[in-house]
Protein backbone atom coordinates (compact mmCIF):
# COMPACT_ATOMS: atom_id res chain seq x y z
CA UNK A 1 0.00 0.00 0.00
CA UNK A 2 0.96 3.37 -1.09
CA UNK A 3 0.67 6.76 0.90
CA UNK A 4 -0.09 9.84 -1.09
CA UNK A 5 2.67 11.40 -1.99
CA UNK A 6 1.81 15.14 -2.86
CA UNK A 7 -1.02 17.24 -2.61
CA UNK A 8 -2.48 20.06 -4.27
CA UNK A 9 -1.47 23.46 -2.83
CA UNK A 10 -3.66 26.75 -3.72
CA UNK A 11 -1.29 29.74 -4.03
CA UNK A 12 -2.44 33.34 -4.30
CA UNK A 13 -1.43 35.02 -7.18
CA UNK A 14 -1.45 38.48 -4.68
CA UNK A 15 -3.92 40.15 -7.71
CA UNK A 16 -6.66 40.99 -5.42
CA UNK A 17 -4.48 42.81 -3.45
CA UNK A 18 -2.46 44.51 -5.24
CA UNK A 19 -5.69 45.78 -7.67
CA UNK A 20 -8.13 46.43 -4.65
CA UNK A 21 -8.28 50.14 -4.46
CA UNK A 22 -5.34 53.12 -4.43
CA UNK A 23 -2.83 50.00 -4.58
CA UNK A 24 -3.96 50.02 -8.62
CA UNK A 25 -2.12 53.35 -8.99
CA UNK A 26 1.58 51.46 -8.70
CA UNK A 27 2.08 50.43 -11.99
CA UNK A 28 0.59 49.82 -15.12
CA UNK A 29 0.62 45.93 -14.10
CA UNK A 30 -1.44 46.28 -11.62
CA UNK A 31 -3.70 48.61 -13.63
CA UNK A 32 -3.89 46.13 -15.86
CA UNK A 33 -5.00 43.08 -13.65
CA UNK A 34 -7.80 45.67 -12.71
CA UNK A 35 -8.79 46.79 -16.01
CA UNK A 36 -7.86 44.14 -18.49
CA UNK A 37 -10.97 41.85 -17.13
CA UNK A 38 -13.76 44.89 -17.99
CA UNK A 39 -11.55 46.00 -20.66
CA UNK A 40 -12.48 42.42 -22.30
CA UNK A 41 -15.93 42.22 -20.99
CA UNK A 42 -16.73 45.60 -22.77
CA UNK A 43 -14.82 44.84 -25.69
CA UNK A 44 -16.10 41.89 -26.31
CA UNK A 45 -20.04 42.81 -26.06
CA UNK A 46 -19.18 45.68 -28.23
CA UNK A 47 -17.88 43.85 -30.66
CA UNK A 48 -20.34 40.90 -30.63
CA UNK A 49 -22.38 41.62 -33.45
CA UNK A 50 -19.54 41.66 -35.80
CA UNK A 51 -18.23 38.36 -34.49
CA UNK A 52 -21.70 36.29 -35.27
CA UNK A 53 -22.52 34.95 -38.82
CA UNK A 54 -25.88 36.43 -40.06
CA UNK A 55 -28.67 38.42 -39.65
CA UNK A 56 -30.52 35.53 -37.61
CA UNK A 57 -27.67 35.56 -34.84
CA UNK A 58 -27.21 38.88 -34.53
CA UNK A 59 -30.68 38.93 -33.53
CA UNK A 60 -30.38 36.50 -30.81
CA UNK A 61 -27.68 38.51 -29.54
CA UNK A 62 -30.27 41.22 -28.84
CA UNK A 63 -32.27 38.84 -27.61
CA UNK A 64 -29.19 37.31 -24.70
CA UNK A 65 -29.29 41.36 -24.20
CA UNK A 66 -32.96 41.68 -23.24
CA UNK A 67 -32.66 38.95 -20.63
CA UNK A 68 -29.40 39.46 -19.32
CA UNK A 69 -31.42 43.27 -17.97
CA UNK A 70 -33.78 41.12 -16.59
CA UNK A 71 -31.67 38.85 -15.04
CA UNK A 72 -29.13 41.57 -13.83
CA UNK A 73 -32.55 43.07 -11.86
CA UNK A 74 -33.36 39.98 -10.52
CA UNK A 75 -29.40 39.93 -9.14
CA UNK A 76 -29.75 43.39 -7.70
CA UNK A 77 -33.24 42.44 -6.13
CA UNK A 78 -32.22 38.70 -4.61
CA UNK A 79 -28.96 39.08 -3.15
CA UNK A 80 -28.46 42.75 -2.45
CA UNK A 81 -32.22 43.57 -1.48
CA UNK A 82 -32.85 40.39 0.13
CA UNK A 83 -36.64 39.98 -2.39
CA UNK A 84 -36.57 37.09 -4.67
CA UNK A 85 -38.83 38.17 -7.28
CA UNK A 86 -39.98 35.81 -10.05
CA UNK A 87 -42.16 38.51 -11.75
CA UNK A 88 -39.29 38.90 -14.92
CA UNK A 89 -42.48 38.18 -16.99
CA UNK A 90 -44.19 40.79 -15.15
CA UNK A 91 -42.07 43.53 -15.62
CA UNK A 92 -41.65 42.74 -19.42
CA UNK A 93 -44.86 42.20 -20.04
CA UNK A 94 -45.95 45.48 -18.44
CA UNK A 95 -43.52 47.44 -20.50
CA UNK A 96 -43.66 45.92 -23.75
CA UNK A 97 -47.27 46.37 -24.02
CA UNK A 98 -47.02 50.36 -22.76
CA UNK A 99 -44.25 50.65 -25.46
CA UNK A 100 -46.74 48.46 -28.33
CA UNK A 101 -49.51 51.12 -26.83
CA UNK A 102 -47.81 54.24 -26.85
CA UNK A 103 -46.50 53.41 -30.44
CA UNK A 104 -49.61 51.55 -32.23
CA UNK A 105 -52.50 54.59 -30.59
CA UNK A 106 -50.31 57.65 -30.18
CA UNK A 107 -47.63 56.82 -33.02
CA UNK A 108 -44.85 57.77 -30.35
CA UNK A 109 -41.15 56.82 -31.75
CA UNK A 110 -39.39 53.75 -30.45
CA UNK A 111 -36.64 56.07 -28.82
CA UNK A 112 -39.51 57.52 -26.43
CA UNK A 113 -41.48 54.82 -26.33
CA UNK A 114 -38.62 52.40 -24.89
CA UNK A 115 -37.52 55.40 -21.87
CA UNK A 116 -41.53 56.16 -21.24
CA UNK A 117 -41.84 52.19 -20.73
CA UNK A 118 -39.19 52.11 -18.17
CA UNK A 119 -40.89 55.15 -15.99
CA UNK A 120 -44.18 54.60 -16.59
CA UNK A 121 -43.77 50.67 -16.20
CA UNK A 122 -41.34 50.92 -13.62
CA UNK A 123 -43.62 52.85 -11.08
CA UNK A 124 -47.01 51.09 -12.22
CA UNK A 125 -45.02 47.48 -11.14
CA UNK A 126 -43.98 49.26 -7.88
CA UNK A 127 -47.99 50.34 -7.08
CA UNK A 128 -49.17 46.66 -7.72
CA UNK A 129 -46.10 45.16 -5.44
CA UNK A 130 -46.48 48.20 -2.72
CA UNK A 131 -48.77 46.24 -1.01
CA UNK A 132 -46.24 42.90 -0.94
CA UNK A 133 -43.22 44.65 0.66
CA UNK A 134 -43.47 43.93 4.01
CA UNK A 135 -43.63 40.04 2.35
CA UNK A 136 -39.74 38.46 2.60
CA UNK A 137 -38.50 35.27 1.07
CA UNK A 138 -41.09 32.46 -0.94
CA UNK A 139 -44.06 35.10 -0.23
CA UNK A 140 -42.82 37.84 -2.37
CA UNK A 141 -41.63 35.17 -4.88
CA UNK A 142 -45.29 33.97 -5.11
CA UNK A 143 -47.01 36.87 -5.37
CA UNK A 144 -44.45 38.47 -8.30
CA UNK A 145 -44.92 35.37 -9.76
CA UNK A 146 -49.08 35.62 -9.67
CA UNK A 147 -48.91 39.28 -11.28
CA UNK A 148 -48.04 38.25 -15.07
CA UNK A 149 -50.62 35.57 -14.71
CA UNK A 150 -52.93 37.96 -13.42
CA UNK A 151 -52.12 40.80 -16.55
CA UNK A 152 -52.78 37.85 -19.38
CA UNK A 153 -55.86 37.13 -18.26
CA UNK A 154 -57.11 40.38 -17.70
CA UNK A 155 -56.26 41.12 -21.03
CA UNK A 156 -57.62 38.15 -22.29
CA UNK A 157 -61.22 38.64 -20.66
CA UNK A 158 -61.80 41.73 -21.49
CA UNK A 159 -60.33 41.78 -25.18
CA UNK A 160 -58.33 45.01 -24.47
CA UNK A 161 -55.23 45.94 -26.25
CA UNK A 162 -55.39 43.36 -29.29
CA UNK A 163 -56.73 40.92 -26.72
CA UNK A 164 -55.28 37.40 -27.79
CA UNK A 165 -54.09 38.54 -31.33
CA UNK A 166 -51.96 41.25 -29.47
CA UNK A 167 -50.64 44.69 -30.24
CA UNK A 168 -49.28 44.24 -33.99
CA UNK A 169 -47.53 46.40 -36.56
CA UNK A 170 -45.43 48.34 -34.16
CA UNK A 171 -42.86 50.23 -35.45
CA UNK A 172 -39.11 48.37 -35.31
CA UNK A 173 -36.10 50.51 -34.59
CA UNK A 174 -34.50 52.27 -37.85
CA UNK A 175 -31.93 49.52 -38.25
CA UNK A 176 -30.49 46.38 -36.30
CA UNK A 177 -27.28 47.74 -35.91
CA UNK A 178 -28.79 50.24 -33.44
CA UNK A 179 -31.12 47.66 -32.00
CA UNK A 180 -28.16 45.60 -30.94
CA UNK A 181 -26.61 48.56 -29.75
CA UNK A 182 -29.18 50.70 -27.82
CA UNK A 183 -29.17 47.09 -25.93
CA UNK A 184 -25.65 45.90 -25.25
CA UNK A 185 -25.02 49.95 -24.07
CA UNK A 186 -28.20 49.14 -22.01
CA UNK A 187 -26.46 46.02 -20.51
CA UNK A 188 -22.90 47.63 -20.12
CA UNK A 189 -24.71 50.72 -18.30
CA UNK A 190 -27.10 48.48 -15.80
CA UNK A 191 -24.00 46.20 -15.06
CA UNK A 192 -21.63 49.11 -14.07
CA UNK A 193 -24.11 51.64 -12.70
CA UNK A 194 -25.63 48.94 -10.16
CA UNK A 195 -22.55 47.84 -9.62
CA UNK A 196 -21.15 51.17 -8.31
CA UNK A 197 -24.51 51.70 -6.41
CA UNK A 198 -24.72 48.38 -4.67
CA UNK A 199 -21.32 49.49 -3.00
CA UNK A 200 -21.79 53.04 -1.92
CA UNK A 201 -22.77 53.91 1.72
CA UNK A 202 -26.44 54.73 0.13
CA UNK A 203 -26.74 51.20 -1.74
CA UNK A 204 -25.11 50.03 1.73
CA UNK A 205 -29.01 50.61 3.42
CA UNK A 206 -30.15 47.82 0.75
CA UNK A 207 -27.79 45.03 1.79
CA UNK A 208 -28.38 46.19 5.79
CA UNK A 209 -32.14 45.45 4.78
CA UNK A 210 -31.32 42.62 3.62
CA UNK A 211 -29.40 41.52 6.16
CA UNK A 212 -31.77 42.57 9.04
CA UNK A 213 -34.55 44.64 8.59
CA UNK A 214 -35.73 44.82 12.27
CA UNK A 215 -31.91 46.46 12.80
CA UNK A 216 -33.03 48.94 9.83
CA UNK A 217 -36.44 50.22 11.16
CA UNK A 218 -34.97 50.01 14.89
CA UNK A 219 -32.69 52.59 13.05
CA UNK A 220 -35.29 55.07 12.09
CA UNK A 221 -35.33 53.92 8.29
CA UNK A 222 -38.26 53.39 6.38
CA UNK A 223 -37.48 50.36 4.83
CA UNK A 224 -40.69 50.07 2.83
CA UNK A 225 -39.69 53.36 0.96
CA UNK A 226 -36.29 51.80 0.04
CA UNK A 227 -37.71 48.87 -0.72
CA UNK A 228 -39.72 50.90 -3.01
CA UNK A 229 -37.12 52.30 -4.88
CA UNK A 230 -35.45 49.06 -5.28
CA UNK A 231 -38.25 47.46 -7.26
CA UNK A 232 -38.87 50.53 -8.91
CA UNK A 233 -34.89 50.71 -10.03
CA UNK A 234 -35.41 46.64 -11.12
CA UNK A 235 -39.53 47.13 -12.60
CA UNK A 236 -38.08 49.99 -14.85
CA UNK A 237 -35.49 47.64 -16.26
CA UNK A 238 -37.03 44.86 -16.66
CA UNK A 239 -39.71 47.24 -18.74
CA UNK A 240 -37.23 48.65 -20.48
CA UNK A 241 -36.34 45.61 -21.40
CA UNK A 242 -39.54 44.60 -22.50
CA UNK A 243 -40.29 47.83 -24.53
CA UNK A 244 -36.96 46.64 -26.50
CA UNK A 245 -38.32 43.71 -26.97
CA UNK A 246 -42.06 44.81 -28.48
CA UNK A 247 -39.63 46.84 -30.82
CA UNK A 248 -37.81 44.11 -31.96
CA UNK A 249 -40.10 41.76 -32.60
CA UNK A 250 -42.87 44.30 -33.83
CA UNK A 251 -45.43 42.83 -31.83
CA UNK A 252 -46.71 42.67 -28.06
CA UNK A 253 -48.79 40.19 -27.07
CA UNK A 254 -49.92 38.03 -24.04
CA UNK A 255 -47.25 35.58 -24.66
CA UNK A 256 -44.72 38.73 -23.20
CA UNK A 257 -46.42 37.30 -19.88
CA UNK A 258 -44.92 33.74 -20.48
CA UNK A 259 -42.99 32.42 -17.46
CA UNK A 260 -39.74 31.82 -19.63
CA UNK A 261 -39.00 35.68 -18.89
CA UNK A 262 -39.15 34.42 -15.02
CA UNK A 263 -37.55 31.48 -15.29
CA UNK A 264 -34.26 31.84 -17.27
CA UNK A 265 -33.03 34.97 -15.59
CA UNK A 266 -32.74 33.02 -12.87
CA UNK A 267 -31.40 30.20 -14.18
CA UNK A 268 -28.85 32.24 -15.71
CA UNK A 269 -28.24 34.10 -12.55
CA UNK A 270 -27.28 30.36 -10.82
CA UNK A 271 -25.03 29.19 -13.71
CA UNK A 272 -23.20 32.47 -13.77
CA UNK A 273 -22.78 33.27 -10.19
CA UNK A 274 -24.92 34.79 -7.85
CA UNK A 275 -24.65 38.07 -6.16
CA UNK A 276 -21.78 38.75 -8.79
CA UNK A 277 -24.06 40.99 -11.07
CA UNK A 278 -21.77 40.25 -14.26
CA UNK A 279 -22.68 36.68 -13.79
CA UNK A 280 -26.26 36.51 -14.97
CA UNK A 281 -24.83 38.47 -17.97
CA UNK A 282 -22.50 35.71 -18.73
CA UNK A 283 -25.17 33.17 -17.72
CA UNK A 284 -27.35 34.54 -20.26
CA UNK A 285 -24.48 34.63 -22.81
CA UNK A 286 -24.85 30.50 -22.52
CA UNK A 287 -28.12 29.59 -21.74
CA UNK A 288 -29.87 32.25 -24.54
CA UNK A 289 -27.65 30.62 -27.55
CA UNK A 290 -28.11 26.98 -26.45
CA UNK A 291 -31.56 27.47 -25.90
CA UNK A 292 -31.74 28.64 -29.84
CA UNK A 293 -29.73 25.55 -30.92
CA UNK A 294 -32.23 23.12 -28.95
CA UNK A 295 -35.18 24.90 -30.85
CA UNK A 296 -35.80 21.94 -32.85
CA UNK A 297 -36.45 20.15 -29.94
CA UNK A 298 -40.06 22.40 -28.72
CA UNK A 299 -40.64 22.54 -25.33
CA UNK A 300 -38.05 19.78 -24.92
CA UNK A 301 -35.86 22.85 -24.18
CA UNK A 302 -37.14 23.33 -20.89
CA UNK A 303 -36.14 19.88 -19.68
CA UNK A 304 -32.73 21.02 -20.90
CA UNK A 305 -32.41 24.33 -18.50
CA UNK A 306 -33.99 22.40 -15.41
CA UNK A 307 -31.16 19.82 -16.25
CA UNK A 308 -28.47 22.19 -16.16
CA UNK A 309 -29.79 24.15 -13.45
CA UNK A 310 -30.08 21.20 -11.05
CA UNK A 311 -26.48 20.70 -12.00
CA UNK A 312 -25.35 23.69 -11.24
CA UNK A 313 -26.90 23.78 -8.39
CA UNK A 314 -25.49 20.93 -7.32
CA UNK A 315 -22.00 20.70 -8.51
CA UNK A 316 -21.22 24.24 -8.76
CA UNK A 317 -23.37 26.50 -6.79
CA UNK A 318 -21.10 29.20 -6.89
CA UNK A 319 -21.41 29.93 -10.24
CA UNK A 320 -18.63 30.31 -12.94
CA UNK A 321 -18.36 33.68 -12.22
CA UNK A 322 -16.67 32.51 -8.88
CA UNK A 323 -15.15 30.01 -10.15
CA UNK A 324 -13.22 32.03 -13.06
CA UNK A 325 -12.17 34.61 -10.58
CA UNK A 326 -10.58 32.09 -8.05
CA UNK A 327 -8.67 30.88 -11.42
CA UNK A 328 -7.37 34.79 -12.28
CA UNK A 329 -6.54 35.04 -8.17
CA UNK A 330 -5.00 31.83 -7.41
CA UNK A 331 -3.32 28.88 -9.26
CA UNK A 332 -3.30 25.51 -8.21
CA UNK A 333 -0.08 22.89 -8.40
CA UNK A 334 0.70 19.47 -6.81
CA UNK A 335 3.89 19.56 -4.21
CA UNK A 336 5.88 16.41 -2.98
CA UNK A 337 4.96 15.96 0.59
CA UNK B 1 -42.20 67.42 39.95
CA UNK B 2 -40.57 67.59 36.39
CA UNK B 3 -42.42 66.10 33.66
CA UNK B 4 -41.96 62.28 32.82
CA UNK B 5 -40.38 61.65 29.48
CA UNK B 6 -41.48 58.72 28.62
CA UNK B 7 -44.94 57.48 30.15
CA UNK B 8 -46.65 54.41 30.14
CA UNK B 9 -50.43 54.28 31.11
CA UNK B 10 -52.14 50.51 31.33
CA UNK B 11 -50.37 48.94 28.82
CA UNK B 12 -51.94 45.34 28.36
CA UNK B 13 -51.07 43.19 25.68
CA UNK B 14 -52.64 39.72 24.39
CA UNK B 15 -50.91 36.90 22.32
CA UNK B 16 -54.11 34.39 22.03
CA UNK B 17 -54.42 33.18 25.04
CA UNK B 18 -51.40 34.61 26.77
CA UNK B 19 -51.76 37.62 28.38
CA UNK B 20 -48.62 39.08 28.14
CA UNK B 21 -48.90 42.78 30.12
CA UNK B 22 -51.59 42.98 31.72
CA UNK B 23 -52.41 47.01 32.52
CA UNK B 24 -48.74 48.09 33.00
CA UNK B 25 -48.68 51.58 34.21
CA UNK B 26 -44.83 53.24 35.25
CA UNK B 27 -42.72 56.98 34.49
CA UNK B 28 -39.58 57.20 33.37
CA UNK B 29 -38.27 60.56 34.43
CA UNK B 30 -35.01 62.43 32.10
CA UNK B 31 -31.86 61.64 33.49
CA UNK B 32 -33.19 58.03 35.02
CA UNK B 33 -31.60 54.81 34.62
CA UNK B 34 -34.74 52.98 35.20
CA UNK B 35 -33.98 48.79 35.69
CA UNK B 36 -37.13 46.46 34.34
CA UNK B 37 -36.04 42.92 36.14
CA UNK B 38 -38.81 39.77 36.05
CA UNK B 39 -38.55 36.10 35.73
CA UNK B 40 -38.36 34.71 32.03
CA UNK B 41 -42.04 35.04 30.40
CA UNK B 42 -42.81 38.02 33.00
CA UNK B 43 -43.26 40.62 30.26
CA UNK B 44 -40.09 42.29 29.66
CA UNK B 45 -39.38 42.02 26.11
CA UNK B 46 -43.13 42.77 25.61
CA UNK B 47 -42.59 45.74 26.74
CA UNK B 48 -39.32 46.92 24.44
CA UNK B 49 -41.66 45.83 21.50
CA UNK B 50 -44.31 47.63 22.37
CA UNK B 51 -42.99 51.09 22.96
CA UNK B 52 -40.57 50.99 20.09
CA UNK B 53 -43.86 50.03 17.85
CA UNK B 54 -42.53 46.29 16.81
CA UNK B 55 -45.61 45.04 18.38
CA UNK B 56 -49.23 46.90 19.02
CA UNK B 57 -50.28 47.05 22.43
CA UNK B 58 -53.71 45.45 22.94
CA UNK B 59 -54.64 48.54 24.77
CA UNK B 60 -52.87 51.06 26.62
CA UNK B 61 -51.12 54.57 25.79
CA UNK B 62 -47.63 55.58 25.40
CA UNK B 63 -46.57 58.55 25.33
CA UNK B 64 -43.10 60.32 24.61
CA UNK B 65 -42.37 63.87 25.94
CA UNK B 66 -46.41 64.54 26.27
CA UNK B 67 -47.28 63.04 22.50
CA UNK B 68 -48.90 59.59 22.12
CA UNK B 69 -46.66 57.23 20.07
CA UNK B 70 -48.83 54.33 20.41
CA UNK B 71 -48.87 51.83 17.84
CA UNK B 72 -46.56 54.01 15.30
CA UNK B 73 -44.30 52.28 13.53
CA UNK B 74 -41.05 51.56 14.66
CA UNK B 75 -39.07 53.85 12.51
CA UNK B 76 -41.15 57.05 13.07
CA UNK B 77 -40.58 55.88 17.23
CA UNK B 78 -36.77 55.17 16.53
CA UNK B 79 -36.99 58.90 14.56
CA UNK B 80 -38.44 60.73 17.83
CA UNK B 81 -35.23 59.52 19.41
CA UNK B 82 -36.86 56.63 21.53
CA UNK B 83 -34.05 53.79 20.37
CA UNK B 84 -33.35 50.09 21.84
CA UNK B 85 -30.93 47.51 21.90
CA UNK B 86 -32.14 43.67 20.52
CA UNK B 87 -31.97 41.26 22.94
CA UNK B 88 -30.65 38.79 20.06
CA UNK B 89 -28.17 40.96 18.57
CA UNK B 90 -29.26 42.01 15.10
CA UNK B 91 -26.02 43.37 13.66
CA UNK B 92 -25.78 43.33 9.43
CA UNK B 93 -23.50 40.20 9.07
CA UNK B 94 -22.47 40.80 5.56
CA UNK B 95 -21.20 44.55 6.12
CA UNK B 96 -17.70 45.17 7.95
CA UNK B 97 -18.88 46.56 11.62
CA UNK B 98 -18.12 50.33 10.57
CA UNK B 99 -20.41 50.50 8.62
CA UNK B 100 -23.32 48.85 11.05
CA UNK B 101 -23.18 52.88 12.22
CA UNK B 102 -23.18 54.44 8.36
CA UNK B 103 -26.49 52.90 8.15
CA UNK B 104 -28.46 54.78 11.01
CA UNK B 105 -26.17 57.71 9.90
CA UNK B 106 -28.52 57.79 6.69
CA UNK B 107 -31.93 57.90 8.71
CA UNK B 108 -33.65 61.36 8.27
CA UNK B 109 -32.96 61.69 12.53
CA UNK B 110 -29.12 61.59 12.70
CA UNK B 111 -29.46 63.97 9.51
CA UNK B 112 -31.53 66.40 11.58
CA UNK B 113 -29.74 66.18 14.64
CA UNK B 114 -26.00 65.71 12.75
CA UNK B 115 -25.96 62.08 14.35
CA UNK B 116 -23.77 61.39 17.59
CA UNK B 117 -23.65 64.50 19.83
CA UNK B 118 -24.64 66.25 16.92
CA UNK B 119 -22.74 69.02 15.04
CA UNK B 120 -20.81 66.26 13.25
CA UNK B 121 -21.49 67.37 9.54
CA UNK B 122 -22.64 64.62 7.88
CA UNK B 123 -20.33 64.42 4.90
CA UNK B 124 -17.95 62.17 6.60
CA UNK B 125 -20.27 59.56 8.21
CA UNK B 126 -17.47 56.58 8.28
CA UNK B 127 -15.03 58.62 10.47
CA UNK B 128 -18.35 59.58 12.76
CA UNK B 129 -19.04 55.72 12.71
CA UNK B 130 -15.45 55.11 13.69
CA UNK B 131 -15.74 57.62 16.46
CA UNK B 132 -18.45 55.98 18.03
CA UNK B 133 -16.91 52.89 17.38
CA UNK B 134 -13.86 53.89 20.15
CA UNK B 135 -16.24 55.66 22.43
CA UNK B 136 -18.28 52.11 22.64
CA UNK B 137 -15.40 50.34 23.54
CA UNK B 138 -13.74 48.91 20.01
CA UNK B 139 -10.24 49.34 20.78
CA UNK B 140 -8.52 52.45 19.09
CA UNK B 141 -6.42 52.32 15.96
CA UNK B 142 -7.59 48.06 16.15
CA UNK B 143 -8.43 46.67 12.81
CA UNK B 144 -11.58 45.56 14.32
CA UNK B 145 -13.90 47.78 13.17
CA UNK B 146 -13.01 47.27 10.00
CA UNK B 147 -13.38 43.22 10.06
CA UNK B 148 -16.84 41.92 9.23
CA UNK B 149 -19.25 41.79 11.72
CA UNK B 150 -20.18 37.72 11.03
CA UNK B 151 -16.80 36.86 12.78
CA UNK B 152 -17.38 39.54 15.91
CA UNK B 153 -17.42 37.76 19.67
CA UNK B 154 -20.70 38.30 21.34
CA UNK B 155 -18.79 41.44 23.29
CA UNK B 156 -18.19 44.06 20.48
CA UNK B 157 -21.66 42.89 19.08
CA UNK B 158 -23.46 43.80 22.21
CA UNK B 159 -21.34 47.15 22.20
CA UNK B 160 -22.63 47.26 18.48
CA UNK B 161 -26.03 47.02 18.91
CA UNK B 162 -25.99 50.28 22.01
CA UNK B 163 -23.64 52.08 19.53
CA UNK B 164 -26.56 51.91 16.63
CA UNK B 165 -29.25 53.59 19.02
CA UNK B 166 -25.84 56.25 19.99
CA UNK B 167 -25.49 56.74 15.94
CA UNK B 168 -28.95 58.15 16.11
CA UNK B 169 -28.28 60.64 18.82
CA UNK B 170 -31.07 59.59 21.15
CA UNK B 171 -33.25 60.76 23.81
CA UNK B 172 -33.76 57.49 25.50
CA UNK B 173 -32.03 54.09 25.05
CA UNK B 174 -33.88 50.84 25.87
CA UNK B 175 -31.40 47.94 26.36
CA UNK B 176 -32.79 44.89 26.02
CA UNK B 177 -30.75 42.47 28.42
CA UNK B 178 -27.02 44.09 27.19
CA UNK B 179 -25.10 42.38 29.95
CA UNK B 180 -26.21 38.65 28.75
CA UNK B 181 -24.03 36.63 27.39
CA UNK B 182 -21.02 38.73 28.50
CA UNK B 183 -18.29 37.53 30.72
CA UNK B 184 -17.27 39.71 34.02
CA UNK B 185 -14.24 41.44 32.53
CA UNK B 186 -16.47 42.95 29.97
CA UNK B 187 -19.72 43.38 31.95
CA UNK B 188 -17.43 45.19 34.16
CA UNK B 189 -16.18 47.75 31.08
CA UNK B 190 -19.81 47.85 30.15
CA UNK B 191 -21.05 49.19 33.56
CA UNK B 192 -18.97 52.78 33.51
CA UNK B 193 -20.24 52.99 29.64
CA UNK B 194 -23.82 53.10 30.63
CA UNK B 195 -22.81 55.92 33.21
CA UNK B 196 -21.22 57.63 31.06
CA UNK B 197 -24.00 57.69 28.47
CA UNK B 198 -26.50 59.07 31.71
CA UNK B 199 -23.79 61.82 32.17
CA UNK B 200 -24.40 62.82 28.47
CA UNK B 201 -28.28 63.34 29.86
CA UNK B 202 -29.73 60.24 27.83
CA UNK B 203 -32.58 58.27 29.71
CA UNK B 204 -31.36 54.94 29.62
CA UNK B 205 -34.32 51.83 30.59
CA UNK B 206 -32.21 48.19 31.36
CA UNK B 207 -34.05 45.34 31.32
CA UNK B 208 -31.82 42.97 33.07
CA UNK B 209 -31.35 39.81 34.30
CA UNK B 210 -27.77 40.43 36.30
CA UNK B 211 -28.96 42.43 39.02
CA UNK B 212 -25.68 43.19 40.88
CA UNK B 213 -24.26 45.46 37.92
CA UNK B 214 -27.96 46.51 37.26
CA UNK B 215 -27.92 47.65 40.75
CA UNK B 216 -24.91 49.55 40.22
CA UNK B 217 -26.35 51.94 37.41
CA UNK B 218 -29.73 51.91 38.24
CA UNK B 219 -31.64 54.88 40.16
CA UNK B 220 -35.32 52.63 40.21
CA UNK B 221 -35.95 48.91 39.71
CA UNK B 222 -39.35 48.15 38.71
CA UNK B 223 -40.43 44.09 38.89
CA UNK B 224 -43.00 42.52 36.42
CA UNK B 225 -44.07 39.11 37.33
CA UNK B 226 -46.15 37.02 34.42
CA UNK B 227 -46.87 40.58 32.70
CA UNK B 228 -48.21 42.31 35.87
CA UNK B 229 -46.34 44.95 38.32
CA UNK B 230 -45.23 43.78 41.08
CA UNK B 231 -43.08 46.74 42.82
CA UNK B 232 -41.42 49.81 41.89
CA UNK B 233 -38.58 51.58 43.79
CA UNK B 234 -35.08 51.99 44.83
CA UNK B 235 -32.60 48.90 44.15
CA UNK B 236 -32.87 48.50 48.07
CA UNK B 237 -36.42 48.74 48.81
CA UNK B 238 -37.37 45.89 45.86
CA UNK B 239 -34.05 43.70 47.03
CA UNK B 240 -36.16 44.08 50.53
CA UNK B 241 -39.35 43.14 49.01
CA UNK B 242 -40.82 39.54 50.16
CA UNK B 243 -42.61 39.17 47.07
CA UNK B 244 -39.96 39.85 44.45
CA UNK B 245 -37.61 37.15 46.36
CA UNK B 246 -40.74 34.71 46.29
CA UNK B 247 -41.22 35.94 42.07
CA UNK B 248 -37.76 35.00 41.51
CA UNK B 249 -36.79 32.25 43.62
CA UNK B 250 -39.98 30.50 44.73
CA UNK B 251 -41.13 30.71 48.36
CA UNK B 252 -38.15 27.85 49.93
CA UNK B 253 -34.59 29.19 48.62
CA UNK B 254 -34.67 32.86 49.12
CA UNK B 255 -32.02 32.47 51.98
CA UNK B 256 -29.91 30.13 50.13
CA UNK B 257 -29.92 32.37 46.61
CA UNK B 258 -29.95 35.80 48.20
CA UNK B 259 -26.54 35.85 49.73
CA UNK B 260 -25.26 35.45 46.14
CA UNK B 261 -27.16 38.08 45.04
Amino acid sequence: MTTQQSRKERIDRGIKVRSDGLYALMSWRELTYLTLPRFILIAGMLALPFLVPGMYWQRVISIVCIYAILALSFDFLAHYVGLVSLGGAFFIGTGGYIAGILNSYFSIPPFLTVPLAAIIGGAFCTLLLLPCLPLKGVYFAIVTLMYPLFMARIIEAFDIFGGTDGLVGIDSFSSAFLEQYFVICMVLIFLFGIRRFVTTDRGLIFTAIMDNDQAVKASGINITRYKALAVFIASAMGCMAGGCLTHIYMWSGISQFALDFSILPIAATVIGGSGTLVGPLIGCLILVPVSELLRDFGTLRIVFYASILVGFILFRSDGIMEFGQRKYEQFERWTNI
Amino acid sequence: MTEPILRIDDLSKRFGGVQALKDVSFDVFPGDVLGIIGPNGSGKTTIVNSITGFIKPTSGRIYFNGKNITGKPPHKIADMGVTRTFQIMRPYHSLPAYKNLVIPLFSPRAKRTGGWRGGGHLGNRQTIAIDILEEIGFERDSYIPFKKTSTLPTGYLKRLELARCLALKPEIIICDEVFSGLSMSEIASMVPLIERLQDEGITIVMIEHRLRELFQVANRVMVLNFGEKLIEGSPSEVMADERVKTAYFGSEKVEEVMTYA
